[in-house]
């Protein structure tokens, strides 16, 4: 590995942790489509604090991309609170004028500045590396790489300084407010954590790709775990291992690497949605499947239970009676008197089927269990 | 820019009419179909779409090596439409929320578009593709070829809308009653979002991935404004969706630099604005207005009823009374004079001597009747 290769992974890392920490509240808080909004929108900020300064390592254009983002929220809020649009309307219409307005700005003046669209909304973090950073001449390693570690540290000291205030006001808005935490302090608070986040990452990985990195790993985490410490941890570690490997899948195949990030985020996410331990697809399918078998099982049971000791049972508990009795299959009637035999719950005795200890106790147990009170026999 | 030479080339200029012909379409489209999304609060729903068909069109191309607007288009409606569907299913089968899963389809589809473009655009025969242009859109490189594609998708669109017109009201407003009729919803949703897919196509390549979403928003947005009904919703979205798309292409076509696509959303979003601010009944301007008017007319009503009370309480019912005595009689002094100019304007008093004043008999009769509406009798 080159130096290059170290920092790009370095920096791919930093950008990836410093947007999963904000963007764990922003998907508890059902707000991920503001990051959308506000990675759009600080376009405007970028560009206008550019004009003014004409140096987009400025901490001026981190300070402008802020303000725009605190902009796009306060819109949103303005435009919600006239109630004439619903609030996921007033998203939907306040970025993209702001984000009109920096590409025309762009276009316009594209003669006399050094920046384009191409740049600010995909990045390149290629060429990050060689932008370095230097302290009284001594090169120190590549900005990106401290701008975006100085961020996400900035982040995660506010998430563990105000880590009660954000439970809070994310799980009980209306306590929060009770008790004298200003909700609203605390959102605004998360939306400028949000701003500065993505504009120093649009550099490396561009507008759009920020708003990948900020709720895939969180919603990945979220499948994962129901703590919010956890939540947090995993976010992160998710955040950075997609990075190494969008880092890699780009090399290897000589693509985008911020683009091959935002995918390896996304494969990330749907692994989590399969295979998440609880809830995912796998295991809510298997859960599901096994419970199916345990009902099965325990109708037997029941059905052996009642007739068990009557006139009837002769012909009620016969092995090819179920397929009427029960209502099921034969193919169905088989494998549950095979799995039920097998937990040695009944026992056949020549077709006869006859229920074991073991058995009794489940069909009473089920039956305590599923009857409605008063049904109960 | 004069405005003749304008329509003049609207109509005569080959470039500027297909172009003003794309945006008009997109516009119209796009506007119909996303009153609905609008309405059921799925405006954040295109933007999921159109970041979604980024990758779509990337490897239409990749794959088939053509630029043919008919293909590109059924790539980016491929991969709109299993975003989308992706998109129900984690909210259906998850706990993951709608907007994380919108957010992050639409940022993961979009990061891996630019994977695919990044791959095409290393490939000696593809060139650039002009792929790059679908991010911001580009009117001016819109051909007729292009354009009659646009027409037969939105022309089919719109005819399935009519069609479907009824389940389509029923979805948007009570999905649940639809289910108790016996229609099948599932089905009608799905088909309402791929009729938005459609829409969303069609102005990718005028518009760009990024910002095809203000034109299912906001057109919409507008036209809600103006209306409660639904059929007059869609038309006035429509409208004004055709309206944006024209002046924005004009526009951006008459000035240098001037990307179409966001020239056409800030067209857009200044009906918005202007609607938000006009529209009768919900526009904000429109009822401050009403408000104050209504404030003049109960302060007006006030001091016909003051003169009428005094006049009830002398013997000379037509002695004039000083307007001091008025204002000290009314909540809001400082308003007396302007009603009392707005009297004598509609007859109903008279200034007999400088600031006295008293009733006409049309006055008497009014304040009779104003007594009478309020449930007293003087």
């Amino acid at each position: 590995m080159s130096s290059a290769q170290i920092d790009i992974q370095l920096i791919a890392i930093a950008v990836a942790v410093a947007c999963a920490l904000p963007g764990v509240f922003l998907v508890l808080r059902r707000m991920a489509l503001l990051s959308d909004a506000i990675s759009h929108a600080i376009l405007l900020g970028i560009v206008l604090a550019f004009f003014v300064v004409e140096d987009l390592a400025s901490p001026f254009l981190i300070v402008a991309a802020a303000a725009t983002g605190v902009l796009t929220v306060a819109l949103v809020e303005l435009l919600n609170r006239t109630r004439l649009v619903k609030e996921d309307a007033a998203i939907g219409l306040v970025f993209p004028v702001l984000f009109s307005i920096g590409v025309i700005l762009i276009s316009r003046f594209a003669g006399d500045i050094h920046l384009d669209t191409d740049a600010v909304l995909l990045g390149e973090l290629a060429f990050a590396p060689f932008d370095r950073f230097e302290i009284l001449g001594m090169d120190v390693g590549p900005k990106a790489l401290w701008l975006m570690g100085g961020i996400g540290l900035i982040n995660l000291i506010v998430i563990v300084v105000f880590f009660k205030e954000l439970k809070l006001a994310t799980f009980d808005a209306g306590l929060a407010a009770a008790l004298g935490f200003s909700p609203t302090v605390i959102h605004y608070l998360l939306m400028v954590q949000i701003s500065v986040t993505a504009v120093g990452a649009f550099d490396a990985v561009g507008s759009i790709l920020v708003v990948a990195l900020m709720i895939a790993p969180p919603a990945a985490a979220y499948m994962l775990t129901d703590s919010l410490k956890r939540m947090i941890a995993y976010s992160a570690l998710i955040g950075a291992g997609s990075a190494i490997a969008g880092y890699w899948a780009a090399h290897m195949l000589d693509i985008s690497i911020a683009g091959s990030m935002a995918t390896v985020v996304g494969v990330a996410f749907f692994l989590a949605v399969l295979l998440a331990p609880h809830r995912g697809i796998v295991a809510k399918l298997r859960r599901r499947t096994r419970q199916r078998w345990d009902f099965a099982i325990a109708m037997l049971a029941i059905h052996l239970f009642n007739h068990e000791d009557t006139p009837e049972a002769d012909t009620e508990c016969r092995r090819d009676h179920l397929t009427d009795h029960l209502n099921w299959d034969e193919n169905l009637a088989d494998q549950v008197v095979d799995l039920a035999t097998r937990r040695e719950l009944i026992r056949d005795e020549s077709g006869l089927l006859k229920l074991t200890d073991r058995g009794r106790e489940r069909a009473k147990e089920a039956i305590v269990n599923w009857m409605p009170a008063g049904t109960r026999m | 820019m004069d405005l003749l030479a304008v329509l003049n080339d609207l109509v005569y200029d080959y470039t500027l009419r297909t172009v003003a012909l794309g945006s008009a379409l997109l516009g119209t489209v796009s506007g119909a179909l996303g009153s609905f999304a609008v309405l059921r609060r799925q405006s954040m729903l295109g933007d999921a779409i159109s970041h979604t068909a980024l990758p779509g069109i990337a490897l239409a191309f990749l794959i088939t090596g053509s630029r043919l607007p008919l293909v590109l288009m059924a790539g980016a409606a491929l991969a709109g439409w299993i975003g989308t569907l992706i998109v129900m299913y984690v909210v259906r089968n998850t706990r993951v929320k709608q907007d994380s899963a919108l957010g992050m389809i639409l940022a993961v589809f979009f990061g891996f578009g630019l994977v695919v473009l990044s791959y095409v655009q290393r490939l000696p025969s593809a060139g650039k593709a002009g792929l790059d242009k679908f991010l911001f859109g580009q009117a001016s490189a819109l051909m007729s070829r292009d354009v009659w594609t646009m027409f037969g998708v939105g022309l089919i669109a719109i005819i399935i809308l009519v069609l479907f017109w009824k389940e389509f009201k029923l979805l948007s407003f009570d999905p649940e009653y639809g289910v108790s009729l016996g229609f099948k919803m599932r089905f009608v949703d799905i088909l309402l979002t791929t009729l938005l897919v459609a829409a969303i196509v069609i102005g990718l390549q005028t518009v760009g991935v990024v910002l095809m979403s203000a034109m299912v928003v906001a057109p919409a947005a507008a036209a809600r404004q103006w209306t409660d009904r639904l059929g007059v919703m869609v038309a006035l979205s429509a409208l004004f969706g055709a309206l944006a798309g024209i002046s924005g292409a004009v526009i951006s076509s008459f000035m240098a630099n001037l990307p179409t696509g966001p020239t056409i959303v800030l067209c857009i979003s200044a009906i918005v604005v202007f609607s938000m601010l006009l529209a009768p009944n919900r526009g904000l301007a429109y009822n401050w207005l009403r408000t104050l008017r209504r404030k003049r007319q109960i302060q007006t009503d006030s001091v016909l009823l003051d003169l009428h009370e005094l006049a009830a309480q002398h013997e000379d019912h037509r002695r004039p009374h000083s307007t001091a005595t008025l204002q000290a009689m009314s909540r809001n002094p400082a308003a007396v004079a302007r009603s009392l100019q707005e009297l004598v304007e509609r007859g109903l008093a008279l200034e007999e001597k400088p600031e006295l004043w008293t009733l006409t008999d049309q006055g008497e009769s009014e304040a009779v009747v104003k007594l009478q509406d309020m449930g007293r009798t003087s």
